[in-house]
């Protein structure tokens, strides 16, 4: 198997510190991977790293075969790699349809001098974009809220309508930072069973962070853990709950 | 923006053109006024592109208008003279005068991109003392070309603005900036006001989008800078310093960042306020102090707008966008 997204030896160092060090990863297409650690381990580094916010130090990280150094956040964003954000990072100032709007436009050939004529290509293409954004909102029941602004929907919705906005811009494998933080134990299982609907629907690959033991060990095939920067283990969810290491870096106990 | 757009622009063009008629028989007086408003409306729409939608400080904008304002008095001053043959007709001096302004769009918008483009990686504060810098070098350069009169400016400048002019440009203005902020593609320059990480994550380049933002607010700018040279008659770089910026500042944050009908209500209060004051103060001798106090009560207005309703006056949409 082919990995569509490649980290290796992949080391980047903040003056003295190292906050990643040598992390090797793998994601096959259509794998649903976890990546799980202590806080500052550097789990949103590495989110960094791969999404091209920043640069390593050393190392190699390629994407569909691709290195993807010296490439921008949003060139990589076209090339297929989306992610949602720890603290939720909508556009507040817009409405629920223009979040998911904005984020579909990375795919169009022509932008300014469409949108002045305003002929007859610019409104089919406008057409074609609402009608996508109609149909992912409705995928995840947000299409009620179309019009409200982003920052009025409940946190679960929020966070929901991040995902359905990485989603617009057609991702291959798509990142999601601690999704299920602050959420209560339904909307954690809403949450468990909406990644692996994603998954199933739109045919990516998934990479998560989180602090959520319960709902990494069950929607996970597989689980990495960084401890201080370090790869510590990486197994299935079976192998990881034995492993000596991970029990005493991470959980303390045994769950 | 619907369907009707392009129609709708169609018809302001016309109605500046009906305007324009009967400007020999309205008050010379109100001529003037309205000339003004319709140049502070360019000004103003074009800067809430960069400082409303886009989200970036710019305190420059009067140093694109005064690019553009010497580059079209050059063009009619100078140039004309030797590309118009003498006593030719009002038609082909007025399309010479069109070539005048659109030259002076370009060279502003050339100007938007030399100050764009390096100093975009600079947010909020940064970005701001850099373009009030860019109005100052722009004003000591014109300060020091001799040809172009140096301290004292040019005068003699040819009478070609009229309403049409000034009415058709703030149209084309206020259609090419909606237009383009209302579809896909302009959301682009909202999300990067709103989360430039996020937008990035989400593939828009931002980069792209604030420059482009520059280019063209700098473009009208200088269009505006060109219908004014040729209203005053007379232009000097003293007229396009700092305060001039702080004038359209004022204008896009009263009417509210990112609302242009707001901002097109404040560009035309704003351009009443110092004419109602003159008239108050006319009325008798001990209110004379109140046509000398335009720079107080604009620095009142601003402190209290600030206070009281930071989204702007005629903002009145759910989400006010309140974050510069």
């Amino acid at each position: 198997m082919s990995a569509l997204l490649q980290l290796e030896k992949v080391t980047i160092r903040f003056g003295g510190l190292t906050a990643v060090s040598e992390l090797d990863l793998q994601i096959g297409a259509q794998e649903l991977v976890g990546l799980i650690g202590p806080n500052g381990a550097g789990k949103t580094t590495a989110f960094n790293l791969i999404t091209g916010v920043y640069q390593p130090t050393s190392g190699v990280i390629s994407f569909a075969g691709n290195p993807t150094m010296k490439q921008k956040p949003f060139q990589l964003a076209k090339h297929g790699i989306a992610r949602t954000f720890q603290n939720i990072r909508l556009f507040a100032s817009m409405s629920v349809f223009d979040n998911v709007r904005a984020a579909t436009q990375l795919h169009r050939a022509r932008g300014i001098r469409n949108a002045l004529w305003r002929g007859k290509s610019f409104r089919h293409g406008e057409e074609k974009t609402a009608a996508h954004v109609v149909e992912l909102l409705e995928i995840f029941h947000l299409e009620k809220f179309r019009d409200e602004p982003a920052k009025s929907l409940s946190y679960g919705d929020q966070r929901r309508l991040e995902i359905v906005r990485a989603l617009a811009t057609k991702p291959k494998l798509l990142l999601l930072d601690e999704p299920a933080a602050g959420m209560n134990p339904t909307e954690k299982t809403e949450l468990a069973k909406l990644i692996r609907f994603l998954r199933e629907k739109f045919q990516i690959s998934i990479l998560l962070v989180e602090h959520d033991m319960p709902l990494v060990m069950e929607i996970c095939e597989r689980i990495a853990v960084l401890d201080y920067g370090i790869k510590i283990a990486e197994g299935t969810p079976e192998e990881i709950r034995k492993n000596p290491k991970v029990i005493a870096a991470y959980l303390g106990e045994e769950i | 923006m619907n369907l009707g757009a392009k129609r709708l622009l169609l018809v302001a063009v016309l109605a500046s053109a009906v305007l324009e008629i009967f400007q020999a028989r309205i008050d010379p007086y109100y001529v003037d006024v309205l000339t003004r408003i319709g140049i502070n409306i360019i000004l103003a729409v074009s800067l809430n592109l960069i400082n409303g939608h886009t989200g970036q400080f710019s305190l420059g904008h009067a140093g694109f208008m005064a690019v553009g304002a010497y580059t079209a008095a050059a063009m009619t001053m100078f140039a004309g003279p030797h590309v118009l043959p003498a006593n030719a007709p009002t038609i082909v001096v007025m399309l010479w005068f069109l070539v005048a302004l659109l030259a002076a769009g370009a060279v502003a918008a050339a100007a938007g991109l030399l100050v764009g483009a390096p100093s975009l990686r600079l947010k909020g504060d940064y970005l701001a003392i850099v373009t009030l810098g860019f109005g100052q070098i722009i004003s000591v350069v014109f300060r020091n070309i001799e040809p172009l009169g140096g301290a004292l400016g040019l005068n003699g400048i040819p009478s070609y603005t009229n309403l049409f002019w000034v009415f058709a440009a703030a149209a084309l203005t206020v259609y090419v900036i909606t237009a383009m902020v209302n579809s896909t593609y302009g959301r682009g320059f909202i999300a990067t006001h709103d989360d430039e990480v996020a937008a990035e994550a989400m593939g828009i380049n931002t980069t792209r989008c604030k420059i482009v933002a520059f280019v063209i607010g700098a473009f009208f700018a200088g269009i505006a800078g060109g219908l004014y040279g040729h209203f005053t008659l007379t232009i000097s770089p003293r007229g396009f310093d700092f305060t001039k910026s702080i004038e359209i500042v004022v204008m896009v944050i009263v009417g509210g960042m990112g609302n242009t009908i707001g901002v097109i209500i404040a560009a035309t209060l704003l351009t009443l306020l110092p004419e109602g004051l003159r008239m108050l103060s006319g009325v008798s001798p001990s209110l004379h102090w109140i046509g000398e106090s335009r720079p107080l009560l604009y620095s009142l207005l601003l402190i209290g707008l600030m206070l009281l309703r930071p989204q702007g006056l005629f903002n009145f949409r759910k989400s006010a966008r309140t974050k510069t």
